[in-house]
């Protein structure tokens, strides 16, 4: 479970993340829906522990990121925003590496890789260099490479970013395994359509704030709209920034 | 602990795989230096030797007013050349090293006693052709004293009237002193493979990871950074001491290939020299592992770092440069400051002197001081927010 108590961060003058507050429940999966430039990425950049707050707390499993960050992440699987494999390894390579870093014994490592291989179904390029992949592939890898060591909490920053609809679909299928699995799944996305298919509970964000925090049916009887697409723009006041 | 030596294998076998790297570490590097530095002073030794055995091949203008001369001249291997027309301008030009002219009235001055006159026309600023000018005139001056003497002699007096003061040249040099002077570049050698061992890698590491965007997903990772940053650190070293052990092997096999005794030189480079150097290197690799990963750092893409790090590698350079400049003579505190040290020692190796083990302990001892110093300090960089943020 991921809770965020009321996060602030500044660039300058511009206020990336302007008092965000929401809670990822485990067994469900949370969407964070925002056009670009709302404070996704550097909301869930705090949450992974790479940028501080400026204020506010994010709690993982009870565990506050500012007292033990190391000990957040291990309980988090992260895909940024910047996916960056290493080029000159091979998929299993990447995997390995990371399965290293969060201190497993190889045995588990190898059990763990073959699993996320099985149900990304990467078997066919898992022994490649990465050098070349494609963006459904490298995708792929950089998935399996954050979810080595079994975390119970998983945040993936725009997953299906780039990918074409095969691709989408596959992962959409992997999110929800994830799910029945009884993790914590939180994703970002600027795309309704796919929050809609997916979430269990939306978060909208829009200039550094929440500006709704409910289940996709809420939010359409709240707004009254039918609609989900119209009921996301009434909510965040403008069409701009957003896909349908 | 285990943390870095799995980044350190990580990084190793990743860098192994990149051609560029490891022909840039472990081929170029280390050997073009050995390589070309035996070609330069073969060429020019070889030159010089062979110049001197030479008889040397002058010009001479108005031969015919002074043929005891030209003969005198003969017998020390002098070879008349027909006159040129323009003296001047074939010195200029580089057509004649020297020309030697021979006014009218020589025979006429030399009848009557008096001091003859002849002329050497030369251009100093054309280096190679010192050494002939040098004969010529040595050879002119054995002629005159000699011409002298018998002078002196026909007049019933001793020719000692002629030198109230003889000198007598005791050069405490040795041969390999002699050497070390002329092998001062030696050690900027060393220093340049330890740079260019580790600066692929260093950018690489860096720079490189953060232009391709994995460095955040690393860092996402349960792990302490400063921990990452010594297993990138161990991989850098791991390729600038390879590339430095080339290279100083290099040396000792190339070494065998100048013929320095024939000048009168010792030039040791066999395995007490190579120890000797590794030892006195091995703070550099650390101390420039860390300068060049911090740089690396502050870089936002490969080729910003590049830049930076080109003008990095003339900093070691400065020492060499101004020893070469100010012959300031050696002091013990020398050895404490980095770079300037190794400078220093390797130089007295190459002289033939030992350095003292303190000397060397100072030298090491600073080294690791200062190299700690740069990785306490390129830590604090890699903790910073900004570090593993690409976009």
């Amino acid at each position: 479970m991921i809770e965020v108590k009321n996060l602030y961060k500044h660039f300058g003058t511009v206020k990336a993340v302007d008092g965000v507050s929401f809670k990822a429940r485990d067994g469900e999966i949370t969407g964070l829906l925002g056009p670009n430039g709302a404070g996704k990425t550097t909301t869930l950049r705090m949450l992974y522990t790479l940028m501080h707050p400026d204020q506010g707390q994010v709690l993982v499993d009870g565990i506050d990121v500012a007292r033990d960050a190391q000990a957040v992440r291990r309980q988090l699987g992260v895909l940024p925003d910047a996916r960056g494999l290493y080029k000159r390894l091979t998929a299993n390579e990447n995997i390995d590496y990371f399965g290293r870093l969060q201190g497993m014994d190889e045995a588990l490592i190898r059990m763990r890789r073959e699993q996320l291989i099985a149900a990304l179904e990467m078997a066919d390029i898992a022994n490649r260099r990465t050098e070349g992949f494609s963006q459904g592939q490298r995708v792929k890898t950089a998935i399996a490479r954050a979810l080595v060591h079994d975390p119970r909490n998983v945040i993936l920053d725009e997953p299906t970013n780039g990918l074409d609809v095969m691709a989408t679909r596959g992962l959409r299928q992997f999110m929800r395994r994830l799910k029945e699995e009884g993790r914590c799944v939180l994703f970002s996305s600027h795309i309704m359509q796919e929050v809609a298919a997916l979430c269990d509970r939306i978060v909208v964000i829009a200039h550094g704030r929440v500006v709704a925090d409910d289940t996709p049916d809420a939010l359409r009887t709240q707004t009254g709209e039918a609609n989900l697409e119209d009921a996301f723009v009434k909510i965040i006041g403008s069409e701009e920034g957003l896909a349908a | 602990m285990r943390t870095t030596l799995t980044v350190f294998l990580k990084e190793v076998k990743e860098n192994l795989r990149d051609k560029r790297t490891v022909l840039s570490a472990l081929l170029y590097g280390p050997l073009i230096g050995p390589i070309i530095f035996v070609m330069i002073i073969n060429t020019v030794l070889t030159r010089e030797l062979n110049k001197a055995d030479q008889p040397i091949k002058v010009p001479v203008i108005g031969a015919q007013y002074a043929p005891n001369l030209i003969e005198a001249l003969k017998q020390q291997g002098f070879v008349p050349e027909p006159p040129v027309a323009n003296p001047e301008a074939a010195v200029r030009e580089q057509d004649a090293d020297v020309v030697l002219r021979i006014p009218a009235d020589f025979g006429q001055s030399w009848r009557k006693g008096e001091t003859a006159q002849v002329e050497l026309i030369y251009d100093s600023s054309q280096r190679e052709t010192g050494g002939s000018v040098e004969r010529m005139k040595g050879m002119l001056e054995a002629f005159a004293r000699r011409q002298g003497a018998m002078r002196l002699v026909a007049r019933g007096l001793s020719p000692t009237m002629m030198a109230p003061v003889s000198i007598d040249e005791r050069d405490q040099s040795t041969p390999q002193s002699r050497a070390g002077q002329m092998f001062a570049i030696l050690p900027y050698f060393f220093v340049l493979t330890i740079f260019m061992g580790g600066m692929y890698l260093s950018i690489d590491l860096t720079a490189g990871e953060r232009e391709r965007q994995s460095l955040e997903p690393l860092f996402a990772n349960p792990v302490a950074r400063w921990k990452v940053l010594l297993g990138k650190l161990g991989a850098i070293c791991m390729f600038s001491l390879t590339s430095l052990l080339i290279c100083v092997v290099g040396f000792g096999v190339c070494g065998r290939f100048i013929p320095a005794e024939k000048l009168g030189m010792v030039l040791n480079l066999g395995p007490s020299f190579a120890l000797q150097v590794l030892l006195m290197m091995f703070p550099l690799i650390l101390l420039l592992a860390s300068l060049q990963t911090l740089v690396a750092a502050f870089a936002k893409s490969y080729r910003e770092a590049q830049t930076y790090l080109g003008i990095l590698m003339l900093v070691p350079a400065l020492p060499s440069i101004l020893l070469s400049i100010l012959p300031v003579r050696e002091a013990d505190w020398m050895y404490a400051v980095p770079l300037l040290g190794q400078q220093v020692g390797i130089t007295q190796l190459l002289r033939g002197g030992e350095p003292t083990s303190a000397q060397i302990a100072m030298c090491v001892i600073s080294g690791l001081i200062v190299a700690m110093l740069a990785t306490l300090v390129t830590a604090r960089v890699y903790q910073s927010e900004r570090l593993a943020i690409s976009a």
